[in-house]
């Protein structure tokens, strides 16, 4: 089977995911499709199965134009998605995972069990993997139910599987099952699309790289003729122009330590310093554990060993009110679901964590409350009538103001921000950029974590990559290149 | 303005519809509106109200609590043994309100630490508590505690021609809606029924505003218990059964949403209203008590379903 997709175009709402995209899939290739988060790559594939329909371009598969009207629709015709969050019911054992859209039935209509399970059996033995199969899935590790998914896939006959970073949760062993079966369904002439970020895996195991930037594909190179540096350089290949404002604050002493801090469910610690009036970027790809880092330092979720210094004194933040205590603040990168009651009003919402500040004597004063929080919307720029309205009532942009404007209102030292710029236009993010200057100005320190690597370099006075839960390295402001950051976030060297 | 007007119709909406029923029932019995009958009305109204006050702040945290008959039957009848053992009866009352607050503050620990599910550890505390007080009692009443009066003024006395427990009520409510509207632990109780994540981010003690909160309900159980045992000068360990769903009941008749973070207390006292006039009204319409539990069932609905369209 061939695939070929032209011209695909696609946005959503009035966000242009894809521009004009175009790919190739043939039978017995492992076309690996590579680019930075938010590239497109999800998508194309999506507009592919059916989930999605393209706004413009043309999908032909031997030749003729066909689209999908759903995922359902190209899994029948030979075309199988394994998502990075697998479709596994927990509550089910690996075997009815396995049979659940396609039972098998004996003679009266009811499910044949043993059917089933010896033709899986056949199935584990010829692919060489054991799997055990009465098994409820939840119980079993996530290898487990990816192969699971995959064995469900190869049953259905699919012709072309596309696997959306599947070896990100796996151990080494088993991604070593993993290849062995990509190997083997190469060699019965399938067409593999793999899209990962690791260049290790891509250039053993790959034929043919494809690599995304910003809605458009910008090359496509058999795996002899391209190296790890010339991928890199087109995954991030745009220039940073002029919408960084200048950074004016020299660093002052260190101001927070953390040493060998292990976030729960991590393999690695990390270390790293922050010093006075510094921004530390913390870039690393989606997954790499950049966020679960910045939970475990404000207490939000636990860790196993690991010390905190603030100016000189040990401390340990076992829930986010010690952190505030401390003078740090945490800025979500889940804005709706942890930075906002989109209920309250939006100076019930700037006050929140400022109640005991404002009314120490635990009653509420109305007049203190509205001006306190019309201060700090006044000041972030909030562009709203009245603080009296429904954060809910806000666009993205301003939510986010609101969210920094109720830790702002806490006069912070330090302040974790968890991707600030997120999903919001380009006018509001100029306003938080400027912010941030004036806070570091001002004496005050700022993480921030962000994907998107302008900004990263564009604000950040040193860059702290993170490869797979581990700290690969921490980059000055003038090393921090585009190349030399992805180089460090995809395990490069 | 168009936004303000219906926020304002839904915020009065309640009060409409106990205005409105007011008048129906007055204009089909004269006697409703007699002076003696209102009296009666807001000492029927007064247990459920302030039981309902608590139920407030439960469902606010976006918790419930089935457990307020079993407290309200427990309380009581460790307040009448106290008494029988010869404890002044006033201090019995306080006793009685210690121990509501210790039962309730159970409940509010298993949930809040424990992580269990309001409905469940409440229900498994409502059978418990009520066990305990079969076993405590031997499932008998226990009657002629006092002739102290004092303590029989605070169920069935007056005082300027009010009933004493609509006194009580009155005073609780005043209480409750300054701790709800204009302290910091009211407004996180909107917080944490609004979003218990932010509210843990922003530092707020969610635990102590949701023990705060099954323990004031408990307390609030207990000082209904009290103005019963009073009225009746017995406790009786049956007492309270299904008085969880009357004051859940008033609470979403005030337009207190069940998910949470939504609603004021000024609601829950015209929807405790609302049901004690259909109760009080229906009797005196001499409607059979059959007919009665339908029509309560229907104006629920009816609340319920007319504040969803407005939302």
């Amino acid at each position: 089977m061939e695939i070929k997709m032209t011209g695909i175009a696609k946005a959503f709402g009035t966000n242009q995911v894809l521009k004009d995209v175009a790919i190739t899939l043939k039978a017995g290739e492992v076309h690996a499709l590579m680019g930075e988060n938010g590239a497109g790559k999800s998508t194309l594939m999506n507009i592919l199965t059916g989930l999605h329909k393209a706004d413009a371009g043309v999908i032909t598969v031997d030749g003729v134009a066909t689209t999908f009207a759903n995922p359902r629709e190209a899994e029948k015709n030979g075309i199988a998605f394994i998502h990075q969050e697998l479709n596994i019911w927990p509550n089910l054992s690996l075997l009815e995972n396995l049979y659940l859209m396609q039972p098998k039935r004996n003679g009266i209509g009811m499910l044949d069990r043993k059917a089933m399970l010896a033709e899986a059996q056949a199935k584990c033995k010829e692919l060489n993997i054991e799997l055990p199969l009465t098994k409820e899935a939840g119980q079993c590790s996530v290898g487990q139910q990816q192969m699971t998914e995959i064995l469900r896939v190869l049953m259905l006959d699919a012709k072309v599987v596309i696997m959306d970073e599947p070896s990100a949760a796996l151990t080494e062993r088993e991604t070593e099952t993993l290849f062995r079966m990509m190997r083997q369904l190469k060699a019965q002439g399938v067409a593999i699309v793999y899209i990962s970020h690791r260049m290790e895996e891509v250039f053993s195991e790959c034929d043919v790289i494809t690599v995304m930037r910003d809605g458009h594909t910008i090359s496509t190179k058999p795996v002899q003729e391209t190296t790890v540096d010339e991928v890199v350089r087109h995954m991030v290949g745009r220039s940073i122009d002029e919408f960084y404002p200048d950074r004016t604050t020299a660093p002052g002493d260190v101001v927070l330590t953390v040493n060998g801090l292990k976030p729960r469910d991590f393999n690695s610690t990390i270390s790293f310093d922050l010093r006075k009036g510094e921004i530390l970027g913390v870039a690393g790809l989606m997954g790499a554990g950049r966020t679960e880092i910045m939970r475990a330092i404000f207490g939000i979720d636990k860790h196993d060993g690991g010390e905190i210094t603030l100016n000189g004194k040990h401390l340990h933040f076992k829930k986010p009110e010690d952190a505030i205590k401390a003078g740090i603040a945490f800025i979500t990168e889940d804005r709706k679901g942890e930075g906002l009651i989109l209920d309250f009003s939006i100076g019930k919402n700037i006050t929140l964590p400022n109640l005991g500040q404002v009314c120490p004597n635990h009653v509420l004063n109305s007049n203190k409350l509205v001006d306190f929080a019309d201060n700090l919307s006044k000041r972030l720029g909030v562009k709203t009538q009245s603080v009296h309205l429904p954060a809910s009532s806000l666009s993205g942009g301003n939510q986010q103001k609101v969210v920094i404007a109720k830790w702002i209102g806490l006069s912070p030292s330090i302040i974790i921000m968890d991707e600030p710029t997120r999903g919001i236009d380009i006018g509001a993010k100029r306003d938080i950029y400027d912010l941030m200057n004036e806070l570091t100005s001002q004496g005050v320190s700022i993480i921030m974590v962000s994907s998107e690597l302008p900004e990263v370099i564009g604000m950040s006075d040193r860059v702290m990559v993170i490869h797979e839960g581990a700290v690969a390295g921490i980059l000055n402001h003038n090393d921090a290149s585009p190349e030399a950051i992805m180089n460090l976030a995809t395990g490069g060297q | 303005m168009n936004q303000n007007i219906t926020e304002t119709l839904k915020k009065l909406g309640p009060l409409i519809g106990l205005i409105a029923l007011f008048i129906i029932i007055a204009f089909m019995n004269d006697s409703f509106l007699e002076f003696s009958n209102l009296r009666n009305l807001l000492r029927q109204v007064s247990i459920n109200a302030i039981i309902a006050f608590g139920m407030t702040f439960v469902i606010l945290t976006s918790g419930i609590d089935l457990s307020v008959g079993s407290i309200l039957a427990l309380s009581s009848a460790i307040m009448a043994n106290f008494i029988v053992g010869g404890m002044n009866p006033e201090v019995a009352i306080l006793a009685s309100a210690g121990v509501g607050i210790i039962l309730g503050g159970i409940n509010g620990i298993v949930i809040a630490y424990g992580k269990v599910a309001p409905f469940i550890a409440t229900l498994a505390t409502m059978t418990i508590y009520r066990g305990a007080t079969l076993v405590f009692t031997d499932g008998n009443p226990i009657s002629g505690l006092t002739s102290d009066p004092l303590f029989h003024g605070f169920g069935q006395g007056d005082i300027a021609g009010l009933p004493v427990p609509a006194i009580t009520m009155f005073v609780s409510f005043l209480i409750l809606w300054f701790v709800l509207q204009k302290t910091t632990l009211g407004r996180q109780t909107y917080a944490v029924g609004g979003s218990e994540k932010v509210s843990y981010i922003a530092g707020i003690k969610i635990n102590r505003v949701k023990i705060f909160a099954y323990a004031l309900t408990g307390m609030l159980s207990a000082i209904a218990g009290a103005i019963i045992t009073s009225r009746l000068n017995s406790a009786q360990p049956t007492a309270g059964m299904g008085y969880e769903l009357d004051a859940i009941a008033a609470v979403v008749l005030g337009g207190t949403s069940l998910a949470g973070g939504r609603g004021h207390i000024v609601g829950t006292l015209i929807g405790a209203l609302i049901i004690g006039t259909l109760n009080n009204g229906l009797n005196i319409l001499d409607v059979s008590s059959f007919y009665q539990q339908i029509v309560k069932g229907i104006v629920i609905l009816l609340a319920v379903l007319g504040d969803r369209k407005k939302a």
